[in-house]
């Protein structure tokens, strides 16, 4: 399972002490400095990802999401990574993120409108600085990557101030051609882009040995750019990660491979079932590393949060859930004709007429029975 | 410049010139556009003129081209990005359709790509496997995006550029093998509406459709009908999606028979469409069913027997004598 551990940057070990610095495999030295009230920040946004995404599921199982792909187990690398992120950054997300969404700020009923298929996950990519989900595995690299370019064109790099874009991706994104694109495209033209794939184990059913021989962030040292391992359970080493990745990219030194080792500890999405391909002992190994209790271990022996913390936390994300949930039953379907909307910016003749005969053909039925 | 005589190529590169003059957010990326100037030169001298972040050599992989074009226009950028050749552009094809033509369905409006992918298309030329192709039928089977094709150089200079202002993505296909050839161009002339057919040659009797290097083909047809005395008119569609059938609607209510001229396959190619669409339009005006003159079903063939493929004058002639057979 989790070879070359020594290789991986952790700054939280899994019953929750702190490591003061770890050295990555890129010979760079992690650390974070954090306020009580930052450490706390991190404890809030775990669990208010986690019950968001457990409330998902029961709405999957309830009949009002067509599918959910939970984002279980994977909270630290995403929230970590997620803070790390400054306003100016732009992220490409796959369709897992639910956790860097919420910590940029975006509505969390707009990836459920997405998955209830109300719309096609149609949050403002320009303004919330957040790309729609990508399905096609890999895409989004290709799209991060020539976003990074315009960075560079733009001279928004170079400084403190300067920007950054970051694509997430799987493991078994790793596989893909775009994928492997982005990092050619990305080198060389020194594009202020950050790759982090959160390493899952699996791509839904198959393992990581399905998809590479070599540890996943070996694979920058073949592009021309740093590669880095990190324990994606621990919040702390995924923040610290990745703010250095992106103060490399902002201050055009080019891009970054993060792999975050974690792993899923759900099924893929709703419609799969892992027990066909995955030992129930592996998830249990695995459930001794949770991001959530060894922070919350950190937090209650430093003496940063109390049992009163702890609850107040727990109500605040409940009462965000069932918020979500009573928002989700009464979200209205489009209307009809919506479907000719938006193909083209400035209309099309072929769609026009089709709407016109759709229209024209709903009313003829108007006081039938139907 | 008022009136020039130019060649396609010459054509279009001075439009894309006078693009890359006029909004400093158009890139031209692609492999080999830069020192070398395409492969057909047709981005000649531009990376010279505008620098190496306005005329970007790409790494060689197409999907890369395409997907990093992506990302530059939500970033604000005007990417023109050329595929080297028809038989190359599948690699992209993923992100063209999956990814290019549908974010701003996706979005609800909210992000627009102003992208024109660039490929010489079509046979004629002598060349290997690959590298004469006509993949129009493929993207103007995909809603969200729009597909043109140019015959002259005096639309390739003006198409070139309006498909560049356009907030669409626009798969713009070059008649490679008539990149040679010259014709008037006038930059100063008021531009025709880029999605619009245009009647290429007046006449009577027979409606001929043709597009991109087909029409050249059919104007000969024409000359050549008229001297038996029959008087084709010719239509040169431009747009391939949306199409513009009002004209060919008109023009077969007055001749009765139309026959539509293509170099790709027939099997749900774009004749399939437009004889459709005029069938259902002109349905009491026809004296005979639609005919297609195309490519065969098989794979472009090796370019000693490409003669034997690519419709010329004489099966143009002989279609339109058997429209006469009903
Ligand atoms: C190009 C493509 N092929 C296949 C699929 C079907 N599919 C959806 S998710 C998935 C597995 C992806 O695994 P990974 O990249 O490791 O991401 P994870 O789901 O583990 O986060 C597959 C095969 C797809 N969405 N896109």
């Amino acid at each position: 399972m989790a070879r070359d551990d020594d290789t991986l940057v952790q700054l939280l070990t899994p019953d929750g002490e702190r490591v003061d610095r770890a050295v990555g495999p890129d010979g760079v030295e992690y650390s974070v400095d954090l306020t009580d009230a930052e450490y706390r920040g991190f404890y809030r946004d775990l669990v208010t990802v986690r019950r968001l995404d457990a409330e998902a599921t029961a709405l999957q199982r309830q009949g009002e999401l067509g599918i959910w792909a939970s984002l279980l187990g994977q909270e630290a690398a995403q929230v970590g990574s997620g803070r790390a992120l400054r306003p100016q950054d732009m992220v490409f997300p796959t369709y897992r993120e639910h956790g860097v969404l919420y910590c940029r700020g975006i509505d969390p009923i707009m990836p459920l409108s997405l998955f209830r298929g109300v719309d096609q996950g149609a949050w403002d990519p320009i303004e919330t600085r957040c790309g729609m989900y990508t399905i096609v595995i890999g895409a989004q690299t290709l799209h991060a990557t020539g976003y990074a370019m315009g960075i560079a064109m733009d001279g928004k790099v170079g400084g403190d101030d300067g920007e950054a874009a970051i694509a997430y991706f799987g493991d078994g994104a790793t596989s893909q051609g775009d994928v492997n694109e982005a990092f050619i495209w990305s080198a060389v033209y020194t594009a202020p882009v950050v790759f982090f794939c959160q390493n899952n184990q699996y791509a839904i059913s198959e393992p990581i040995e399905r998809q590479t021989r070599v540890p996943l962030y070996q694979r920058a040292a073949g592009f021309g750019f740093p590669g880095v391992r990190v324990d994606g359970n621990d919040v702390l080493a995924s923040y610290a990660v990745t703010r250095h990745a992106l103060d490399h990219a902002r201050s055009g030194q080019g891009p970054t491979l993060i792999e975050a080792y974690t792993y899923r500890m759900g099924a893929h999405t709703t419609s799969d079932d892992p027990s066909r391909y995955r030992p129930p002992a592996e998830a249990e190994a695995w459930r001794s590393r949770d991001p959530i209790a060894r922070l919350a271990a950190f937090l209650g022996r430093q003496q940063i949060a109390d049992e009163t913390f702890f609850a107040e936390v727990d109500e605040q994300a409940r009462t965000e859930a069932v918020r979500l949930r009573e928002r989700v039953l009464t979200m209205p379907d489009p209307a009809p004709d919506s479907i000719f909307d938006n193909v083209y910016p400035h209309g099309s003749p072929l769609v026009d007429g089709e709407r016109e005969r759709f229209n024209a053909y709903r009313k003829s039925f108007e006081g039938s029975a139907h | 410049m008022a009136t020039e005589s130019l060649t396609l190529g010459k054509a279009l590169n001075a439009g894309l010139r006078r693009a890359l003059d006029r909004d400093p957010k158009v890139v031209i990326m692609g492999e080999d556009v830069g020192k070398l100037g395409g492969v057909f030169r047709i981005t000649d001298g531009l990376q010279k003129d505008f620098g190496e972040d306005r005329v970007i050599d790409t790494p060689l992989a197409e999907s890369g081209i395409i997907g990093t074009a992506v990302g530059l226009a939500l970033r604000g950028y005007r990417p023109v990005c050329e595929i080297q050749f028809d038989g190359f552009v599948y690699p992209a094809y993923d992100q063209i359709v999956s990814q290019v033509a549908k974010m701003h369905y996706r979005s609800r409006g909210m992000v627009r790509l102003p992208i024109v992918i660039r490929i010489p298309f079509g046979g004629g030329i002598g060349a290997v496997e690959h590298h004469s192709e006509s993949p129009e039928a493929y993207f103007a089977h995909t809603p969200g995006l729009k597909v043109v094709t140019c015959s002259n150089p005096s639309d390739g200079y003006t198409m070139i550029q309006q498909a560049i202002a356009s907030d669409d993505p626009i798969v713009f296909l070059e008649p490679k093998r008539r990149y040679w050839e010259k014709g008037e161009v006038d930059a100063e002339a008021e531009a025709y509406p880029l999605h619009s057919a245009r009647v290429a040659r007046p006449g009577t009797d027979v409606t001929v459709v043709a597009y991109g290097p087909m029409v050249r083909t059919a104007l000969d047809a024409a000359t050549a009908a008229a001297e038996d005395g029959r008087e084709l008119e010719v239509i040169d569609l431009r747009s391939l999606s949306p199409l513009d059938l009002g004209p060919v609607h008109e023009s077969v209510r007055r001749t009765g028979r139309c026959v539509v001229v293509h170099e790709a396959p027939s099997n749900v190619g774009l004749g399939a469409e437009i004889a459709a669409r005029v069938t259902e339009e002109c349905f009491y005006s026809l004296e005979s069913p639609v005919l297609r003159v195309t490519g065969f079903d098989t794979p472009y063939p090796a370019a000693r027997v490409e003669e034997e493929y690519l419709p010329d004058l004489d099966r143009v002639l002989d279609a339109v004598d058997r429209t006469y057979g009903w």
